[in-house]
């Protein structure tokens, strides 16, 4: 029984060439083509935008836009368009596929959500174990999917207010539209804002989303199944002094 | 006497950073070559600063965005429903005027004298006879209340009456197969349709706007109204209509705008 674990170990091991790491290689490369398209999309999105506000206080300066015309907006609006929709249906088919999603973000009580936003004002937040996200990642993870799904529904519907007009209908009304786009825009920057500020307050899961991160157990990483409850248990990682120790090592 | 323990900052973590990541990837480290990297930064420095900071109008790039600007033109003639209608509205929706849109202020508009002005016909069309505006405005009309659509992001809701252009197209014998119908307008704009959009229930060749024949600054005596198209490529002051299978850059789309500007 245990013989036959370690090969089966062994087996995986083998066939990936490395272990199995917190981010999977096509995960990485997912989350850097989102990054890039992203930028694109919010950018040249500004440009559209300043061409007819929304709110009279809000103009975006030019220096912070993407295309000096109207015309070039546009044009990386709709080539960014491909790589943001293409990417994210991947990245959305790779996480159900392949029960990660399930297996990170679930199950999610409202209840550790307030605990974690707490345990976050007061940066108590511990990040020793990148393989684990608490509550608070995990409310935000599936937000900002939410919303990435909505941004393209309202992209869609404002795109084609004509050809995909049963769509463009459930919004009222044309100005509607480019509100929802908008703020759908606005929780994105606004959870990127959080994201990136995280990310380079805890430089090693910056490093992780390059890298790949820590090891993981392969047995905790597989896909969740019948035979394999998942048991949530919390890895021991070795102490290591911050400042190296001079005197002993002379 | 106490010595007050130094405050940590709010920044730091309370444990010492996992340096596992580090010693694990210590080869992957060393490899990062940063003459490279310096390179590579100064290099996409230099071009933003020689590009004025826009990078849209390096030829490669824009040869590139056009590219795809293009692809774009086919995806939506094929997600394109011929007989599909646009939503209309009730007439108490119309506003009135219609909101002026041209490449110019609405104080340079040069108004187009109905009385010599003919439309003139070219192309793969078997009856190139010009028609003049009392011939054009005795023709069946048809009335569209409709959304207008504005690239930068407005609307409007407008009322549009005139010959459907299906019908006109059918009774100048013009070749319905052909790919393409061209406008050509008194103020040296032009633009063109698919046909597909040409032969849609709702584009019209509309001589009036809420019952009145349109005035000047919206294309008096005669404009395209489709409501499949953006605002740009409704034509207006057209002098001549041309159908044809050749493609041609039409004003905008030279300059950079999608070409088939679907809604």
């Amino acid at each position: 029984m245990c013989k036959s674990n370690v090969m089966s170990t062994a087996a995986v091991r083998s066939t990936t060439g490395q272990r199995a790491r917190v981010h999977p290689l096509p995960l990485r490369i997912m989350h850097w083509i989102n990054a890039v398209a992203i930028f694109i999309m919010i950018g040249s999105g500004w440009k559209i935008y300043n061409d007819d506000i929304l709110f009279s206080f809000l103009r975006f300066p030019d220096a912070i836009v993407i295309g000096k015309w109207a015309q070039y907006g546009l044009q990386w609006h709709f080539f960014g368009m491909w790589i943001f929709v293409l990417n994210g249906i991947a990245y959305l088919c790779y996480g159900i596929v392949s029960g990660r999603f399930w297996q990170k973000l679930f199950p999610i009580s409202p209840r550790e959500v307030f605990v974690t936003v707490g345990e976050a004002l007061r940066f108590r937040l511990r990040h020793d174990d990148l393989t684990h996200y608490n509550a608070v990642q995990k409310a935000l993870y599936l937000g900002v999917m939410a919303v990435g799904v909505l941004i393209v529904i309202s992209g869609l519907a404002l795109w084609k207010p004509v050809q995909f007009s049963e769509l463009a209908n459930l919004f009222g009304s044309f100005q509607n539209i480019r509100l929802v786009h908008f703020l759908c825009m606005t929780a994105i920057v606004a959870f990127i804002v959080v994201h990136v500020t995280l990310a380079l307050l805890v430089p090693q899961s910056l490093l992780a989303m390059l890298t790949g991160g820590p090891p993981i157990d392969n047995a905790r990483d597989a896909a969740p199944s019948a035979a394999a409850p998942i048991v949530p248990e919390i890895k021991p990682i070795p102490e290591i002094p911050t400042v190296p120790n001079i005197e002993t090592s002379h | 006497m106490t010595i007050r323990p130094r405050t940590p900052s709010l920044f730091r973590p309370r444990k010492p950073i996992d340096q596992g990541v580090l010693t694990e990837n210590r080869k992957l480290i060393d490899d990062i070559n940063r003459r490279g990297l310096l390179r590579g930064a100064v290099s996409l420095g230099a071009l933003t600063i020689l590009t004025g900071c826009d990078v849209s109008e390096v030829d490669s790039v824009q040869k590139a965005l056009r590219a795809v600007s293009s692809w774009n033109d086919g995806v939506q003639n094929a997600i394109f429903r011929a007989n599909h209608l646009a939503p209309t509205f009730s007439p108490s929706r119309v506003m009135k005027p219609p909101r002026f849109n041209a490449y110019y202020p609405i104080e340079d508009v040069k108004p187009v004298y109905g009385a010599t002005w003919t439309l003139e016909l070219g192309g793969r069309i078997e009856d190139k006879r010009p028609w003049r505006a009392q011939q054009l405005y005795a023709l069946p009309e048809q009335e569209i209340i409709i959304r207008h659509v504005c690239v930068e992001g407005w609307d409007y809701i407008g009322q549009w009456s005139g010959p459907n252009l299906r019908d006109f197209l059918q009774r100048v014998g013009a070749d319905l197969t052909a790919k393409y119908v061209y406008f050509i307008c008194a103020d040296d704009y032009t633009e063109s349709v698919d046909m597909p959009t040409a032969l849609h229930p709702q584009t019209i060749l509309a001589t009036k706007y809420a019952g009145e024949v349109i005035g000047d600054p919206f294309g008096y005596p005669l404009r395209l109204r489709t409501s499949t198209k953006l605002g740009y490529k409704n034509a207006k002051w057209i002098k001549a209509i041309e159908v044809s299978n050749d493609f041609r850059e039409t004003y905008w789309s030279e300059r950079g705008f999608n070409w088939y500007a679907g809604i």
